[in-house]
């Protein structure tokens, strides 16, 4: 016997007292068909210009910084002065998602903008959420292959763009809005979804808090409102 | 490379009361004991009172994990099939020795040299490090807690806080000796630069390395997805940048949907650390799909059992609940006066008081099971409210059916049955024993010492009696 089947028929009759097990595969192939509510915090049922300021408030509680700007056009302009604030240099490794496609960013030729991967010499990532939930300030990203994990994860600071439209109240409406537009199979769920509340921190040396021991030191969320 | 004198093999829970007598004394640890309280357990009160639905939320908790295991080999078959789906691996392990091996061998297919770790307590419980160092490949713990305990040879203290009972000097002291390369007089007085120092030291151990090793949170039936949590975001860099990614899970890891695991997540934080949410929450499904820039070409999944179905079918199912938020360690009186060592395995505090005797037989832990003292904060925290003190209390039973218990307490306890059974003999005897006592505590209201109970006087103070017994109070109140 399989370690496999040996485990399956542990547990099979540990439960069978309680019914069989083909009553258990439908109940379970059931439930995940039809799933019961959730019951989602009333906390950020709120209007969507508050669920923004709510965003906002989380991500900088956890030591995120956040920016707001009108189009993508003053993009450029508030990713190169967040980046001289910090003494960084005006480099950004990024996503080659399509909204940034839509950028000009010839208009500022001081900022460099290489896309791909990030390597271990890149310092600043430059991403597209998915979405950003305002129940806890977590931002939503997915791998694609215009969005390359390591970017999320590898530089030290983290810059990441969110289109006003995509921030939502809770993490529920984001599972839903993956469904409708990759489909429902199981397969069709990207390879990662990253939830990013705040920078990279540990509490490990005398549960002190510090930023920034593995992931990025720095997390700077900038705002689109029409993107 | 780091020394490896990993304790984890040799688990010393059967000297329990040995190795509560040594940590009791230890100064550096009681200090260090001191941190969770203001710590954790203040911030988990902040975190619970401003999200009012959370007590709601640890009944849906609850209800989730209790059905999950209820159904438990049809949501792992329904698991397996969506993450072969996907283009990932499943591998069962009925021990720890099998794990071992299935680890090893993807390895060996892996030509790994080192492996990256994100924090796992599978890991520990399966002795992983060692199985891998013996047999030449290098394991590297990447979560700062883990890579210190790693550095200094010792087990975590806590399971989500690995290094709780090392103080600062400590750690710049393994730091010192194992980071011979850098400037012997440089500084490592701050504890932002030993954070600068650790980050630096692991990056190149997470670029160059072969494969990734994780736990997982959670493993989601629906979509075949494993789930880490982390603050540190280790476990994204173990598992997204070497070519192969390992998650370890055990069998009561799965969970129905996403919006289950979204309502575990809601409490999961909020009860370990006090966070609204982890810094870095991440839900994996399979490899590296075709036109992915980066990620893991292969992803496996090892599900161990390791003496949980014994728990499902011997009446203790409510354990695998835990979701291993270490809350009820948090809380636990005992555990902040003894740490986490002295339970002499991988999972200390209430939660492994009762895992324990399970996973390892109760012959080799059957003091776990009294190193509590019932007060009922364990269960009273609990996010998936596992009622730890009657799961205890069964244990004890086991403990006492099966004469596993000390001569000491079973001599005890039958004396006291003969006086508890004649009321008159009690009386007789704790009468004037109380008005005794009372009268030595006269005004402090406690006593410092008392001959006969040195075991609890020298290191606590012991309540004075009021005067009178419960039988003389009953009396009088009749009349």
């Amino acid at each position: 016997m399989s370690a496999r089947e040996s485990i399956l028929n542990k547990i099979g009759s540990a439960l069978d007292n309680a019914g069989d097990k083909t009553a258990r595969a439908a109940t379970a192939a059931a439930r995940i068909q039809t799933p019961p509510k959730n019951l989602i915090p009333a906390r950020a049922r709120v209007a969507p210009e508050d669920q923004v300021q709510m965003f906002r408030d989380w991500a900088e509680e956890v030591s995120a910084t956040t920016d707001r700007v009108e189009t993508l056009d003053d993009l450029p302009a508030a990713l190169a002065g967040y980046l001289s604030s910090q003494n960084l240099p005006s480099e950004v490794k990024s996503s080659d998602d399509p909204i940034l496609g839509h950028v000009d960013w010839a208009q500022l030729p001081t900022l460099t903008r290489k896309t791909g991967i990030a390597e271990e010499t890149d310092t600043v990532g430059l991403a597209v959420a998915f979405a950003g939930i305002a129940e806890t300030g977590t931002l939503v990203l997915h791998a694609a292959p215009e969005n390359p994990t390591t970017l999320n994860f590898l530089p030290e600071t983290h810059v990441v763009v969110l289109p006003r439209s995509r921030v939502t109240g809770d993490y529920e409406a984001t599972w839903n809005r993956l469904r409708n537009e990759l489909g429902t199979a199981p397969s069709n769920l990207p390879r990662v979804v990253n939830w990013i509340t705040g920078p990279s921190r540990t509490g490990d040396i005398e549960q002190k808090i510090q930023l920034g021991i593995h992931g990025p030191r720095r997390l700077h969320i900038i705002i689109v409102d029409e993107a | 490379m780091p020394q490896s004198v990993n304790p984890m093999v040799e688990a010393t829970s059967i000297q329990f009361k040995s190795n509560v007598k040594k940590a009791l004394v230890d100064e550096q640890l009681q200090k260090a004991l001191g941190n969770i309280k203001i710590g954790f357990v203040l911030n988990r009160k902040i975190a619970s009172e401003r999200l009012e639905e959370f007590e709601a939320l640890r009944d849906r908790a609850r209800d989730i994990k209790t059905h999950t295991i209820a159904h438990l080999d049809a949501y792992l078959e329904i698991y397996q099939q969506n993450v072969e789906a996907s283009g990932g691996h499943v591998h069962w392990a009925q021990d720890d020795t099998e794990a071992r091996e299935i680890i090893l061998s993807i390895c060996q297919s892996a030509d790994a040299k080192t492996v990256t770790k994100g924090k796992s307590m599978i890991g520990e419980e399966i002795a992983i490090n060692e199985h891998l160092e013996e047999n030449g490949v290098e394991p590297i713990e990447t979560d700062l807690g883990e890579y210190i305990i790693q550095l200094r040879g010792e087990a975590p203290s806590h399971i989500i806080a690995p290094a709780c009972h090392v103080s600062k000097d400590q750690v710049a002291d393994a730091f010192r000796e194992t980071h011979t390369d850098l400037p012997e007089g440089r500084s490592l007085e701050e504890p932002d630069e030993l954070l600068a120092e650790a980050r630096a030291m692991l990056r190149d151990k997470f670029i160059n390395a072969d494969v990734g090793i994780t736990g997982a949170n959670f493993l989601i039936a629906e979509t075949g997805t494993s789930v880490i949590v982390t603050n540190e975001g280790n476990g994204d860099l173990t598992q997204t940048l070497p070519k192969v990614h390992i998650a370890l899970a055990s069998i009561e890891k799965v969970v129905p949907t996403l919006e289950d695991t979204t309502t575990l997540l809601r409490v999961l934080a909020r009860s370990a650390t006090g966070q609204e949410m982890s810094s870095y929450t991440t839900f994996s499904t399979g490899p590296r799909r075709a036109a992915d820039l980066d990620g893991p070409a292969e992803y496996h999944v090892v599900i161990l059992d390791n003496g949980r179905t014994d728990l499902l079918a011997g009446n203790f199912s409510e354990m695998l609940r835990c979701i291993r938020c270490g809350a009820c360690l948090n809380h636990c009186p005992v555990y902040n006066s003894i740490g986490g060592h002295a339970y002499g395995w991988v999972y200390p505090g209430p939660m492994g008081a009762v895992l324990t005797p399970g996973l390892m037989g109760l012959d080799e832990a059957a003091d776990l099971p009294q190193a509590s003292t019932l007060c009922g904060k364990c269960e009273e925290v609990c996010p998936v409210r596992i009622p730890l003190p009657s799961l205890l209390r069964r244990w004890r039973d086991q403990v006492y059916a099966r004469d596993l218990g000390d001569w000491q307490t079973k001599w005890a306890l039958k004396w006291w049955a003969v006086f508890a059974k004649r009321p008159a003999l009690y009386h007789f005897f704790a009468g004037p024993k109380m008005r005794m006592l009372a009268s030595w505590a006269k005004k402090q209201g406690h006593l410092k010492s008392i001959p006969s109970l040195k075991g609890w006087t020298n290191s606590r103070n012991f309540p004075a009696p009021q005067g009178k017994t419960f039988q003389q109070m009953w009396k009088e109140q009749k009349k």
